[in-house]
C-alpha cells in the first residue's frame, strides 16, 4: 500500500476547523440554547462531542449530544457485499422543539444524510435540522448541502477521503488517497 | 461501514446447522437495536421496504404468525398471509404447487409453519427464496429458541456458563429440540427433564445437553427454568398415568423453583396450560419472563428478517 496523495487537514487544522464551525453555529443560531448535536456513526460521534465541548467553552451552555446509526435507513444496502452491523442509536433527550445539528465526517453522495434525516424524524419533530461536516468532497446524488463545512475538497470518484480522529484512530488528520492504493 | 464479514451468510433459518456462534451472537446483538425501535414513537424502519414476505402457515398459530407479521411490517416489508385452511390446500393442492404459485406472485421470502418435519426445507427448495422455519412438526422452531436465548441473555448479560432447565413433554416439543441445539452453541448448559416416556434418549447425544427425569435435579443450579406445554392431544398413547400425577411431579411452581439458583427466571413458550405444567403463581410471579419473551420475540424476528433479507432478497 502506497501513501496518501495529499494531507488535507493536519491535527491543528482539524482543531481550527472545528473551532470555526462552533463559532458559526453560535452566530447562526444566536447562541447555543435549544440546540442538540447528533453524531452519525462512526466518526460523527466524536466530532459532535468536540463541538459540544467547544460550545460549552464559548457559550457556557451544555448542548445535549446523541448518536445515530442509520443502517436500517440506508437505501443502498443491496450494494453492500456483507451484512452491515447495526450499532447503537442513543438520543437520550427529547428532540422536539430543538434545533438539531447532524454531524458527520465526510459529506459525499448525500445518501447517508438522507437516511439520517429519516431516522431523526422517526425519533421526534425537531424545530429544525442543520448539517455540519468536517469535509465536503462533492459528488452529490441528492439535493443536500451542509450548513457548516470544515473543508471544501474537490475530489474525483476514484479517490478516498480518509478521516482519522484521536478518539477512533489515535490521531487527527484528513488525507486524500487513490482508491486503488487503499487495499 | 463495519460488516459481518463471514463469507457464508446463511440463506435460510431452518435450524441452527449453518449458523455459527458468531453469527448467532450478531443476530441477538441486532435484536437489541430492534427492541429500541419498538420503544420509539414510530415503531418502524424502512430496511425491508419493497420486499414481500409470505407467512405460509399450514398449521394453526396465533402468536407466532402475529409476531412474524408484525416484525415484517415493522421492517416495512409487505406481508402476504397464506392460511392453508382457507386455501386450495384444502382442495388437495400439493405443497410444491402452492409454493410455486406463491413464488409467481414475486414473494421474496417465506415464513413457514407445517405439521410435517422438513416442510420448510421443501419450501426452500421449490421457491429458491430465503425461508424461515416457524415450526415443522416436532423437529425445530428456531425463532422460539432464539427469543428464549435472548431473554436469558437479557437477564444475565451472557449465556456463557448459564444453565437452562427445560421441563415437560420433550418428546413432542420442537421448542425443546431447537433450544437443545442453540443454547450450547452460545455457551449455555441444557438439562431436558420429563417423564421417561416423554424423554427421547437420542437427545443426550447433543453436546451440552443432559437428560433427567428428576425435576429437582434438573433445576438445581439453573438460571432459567422453562415449562413446556403438555400437548394433551398427544397424550393418548399411554405416555402418562394421569394429568394430576404429572402436575404433581413436573409442574414448574414456586416449590420447585426453590431448588434453582436464587433469582432464576421462569419461561414458557406458550400457550400455557395454567396449573398443569406451570402454576399460575409461577406464570404471573416476579420470576416470570413469559410476557418479556413475547416482546422479545418480535425484536428477534425483526433481526432474523434483517439478517436473511437485507442486501440479498
Amino acid at each position: 500500500m502506497s501513501g496518501p496523495k495529499a494531507t488535507i487537514l493536519t491535527n491543528d487544522e482539524t482543531r481550527r476547523a472545528l473551532t470555526r464551525i462552533a463559532h458559526e453555529i453560535i452566530e447562526r443560531n444566536k447562541g447555543a440554547e435549544q440546540l442538540a448535536l447528533i453524531g452519525i456513526h462512526t466518526r460523527g460521534i466524536p466530532l459532535a462531542l468536540r463541538l459540544a465541548a467547544k460550545l460549552a467553552e464559548l457559550e457556557g451552555v451544555d448542548v445535549p449530544t446523541g448518536r445515530l446509526d442509520i443502517t436500517l435507513y440506508r437505501d443502498d444496502l443491496t450494494e453492500v457485499a456483507h451484512q452491515p452491523i447495526i450499532r447503537d442509536t442513543q438520543v437520550p433527550f427529547d428532540i422536539s422543539q430543538r434545533r438539531v445539528i447532524l454531524v458527520d465526517d465526510v459529506l459525499y453522495t448525500g445518501r447517508t444524510v438522507r437516511a439520517a434525516l429519516d431516522a431523526l424524524i422517526d425519533l421526534g419533530r425537531p424545530a429544525g435540522i442543520q448539517l455540519a461536516v468536517l469535509v465536503d468532497r462533492g459528488h452529490r446524488e441528492l439535493p443536500i448541502r451542509a450548513d457548516y463545512v470544515g473543508k471544501n475538497l474537490p475530489t474525483a470518484r476514484g479517490e478516498l477521503v480518509k478521516v482519522r480522529l484521536h478518539e477512533t484512530d489515535g490521531v487527527d488528520s484528513v488525507e486524500l488517497w487513490d482508491l486503488e492504493d487503499v487495499k | 461501514m463495519s460488516t459481518v464479514s463471514a463469507p457464508t451468510r446463511p440463506r435460510h433459518l431452518l435450524d441452527f446447522q449453518d449458523w455459527s456462534p458468531e453469527r448467532l451472537t450478531a443476530l441477538l446483538d441486532n435484536a437489541d437495536t430492534m427492541l429500541q425501535v419498538l420503544d420509539r414513537p414510530v415503531k418502524k424502519v424502512p430496511a425491508l421496504q419493497g420486499l414481500t414476505v409470505c407467512t405460509a402457515f399450514f398449521e394453526n398459530s396465533t402468536r407466532t404468525r402475529t409476531s412474524f407479521e408484525l416484525a415484517a411490517r415493522r421492517m416495512s416489508a409487505d406481508v402476504l398471509t397464506f392460511a392453508a385452511g382457507s386455501s386450495s390446500v384444502s382442495k388437495g393442492e400439493s405443497l410444491r404447487d402452492t409454493v410455486e404459485v406463491l413464488t409467481a406472485y414475486k414473494v421474496d421470502a417465506y415464513i413457514v409453519r407445517h405439521h410435517a418435519a422438513g416442510a420448510a426445507h421443501l419450501v426452500a427448495r421449490y421457491s429458491g427464496k430465503p425461508v424461515i422455519n416457524a415450526g415443522d412438526g416436532r423437529r425445530a422452531h428456531p425463532t422460539q429458541a432464539l427469543l428464549d436465548a435472548y431473554t436469558v441473555r437479557q437477564e444475565y448479560g451472557s449465556l456463557e456458563g448459564k444453565k437452562v432447565a427445560i421441563i415437560g413433554d420433550i418428546r413432542h416439543s420442537r421448542v425443546a429440540r431447537s433450544n437443545a441445539e442453540l443454547l450450547p452453541k452460545l455457551g449455555a448448559e441444557v438439562v431436558l427433564c420429563g417423564p421417561a416416556t416423554l424423554l427421547p434418549a437420542d437427545l443426550a447425544a447433543l453436546p451440552g445437553v443432559t437428560l433427567t427425569s428428576d425435576p429437582r435435579a434438573a433445576v438445581r443450579g439453573a438460571h432459567a427454568v422453562m415449562a413446556l406445554r403438555l400437548q394433551k392431544e398427544r397424550m393418548g398413547g399411554g405416555f402418562l398415568a394421569s394429568l394430576p400425577e404429572y402436575a404433581d411431579t413436573y409442574q414448574v411452581n414456586e416449590a420447585l423453583m426453590q431448588h434453582a439458583e436464587s433469582g432464576a427466571i421462569v419461561l414458557h413458550p406458550g400457550p400455557m396450560n395454567r396449573d398443569l405444567e406451570i402454576s399460575s403463581e409461577a406464570a404471573d410471579g416476579p420470576r416470570s419472563r413469559i410476557l418479556r419473551q413475547v416482546e422479545n420475540g418480535q425484536a428477534v424476528r425483526m433481526s432474523v428478517l434483517y439478517h436473511l433479507l437485507v442486501g440479498r432478497a
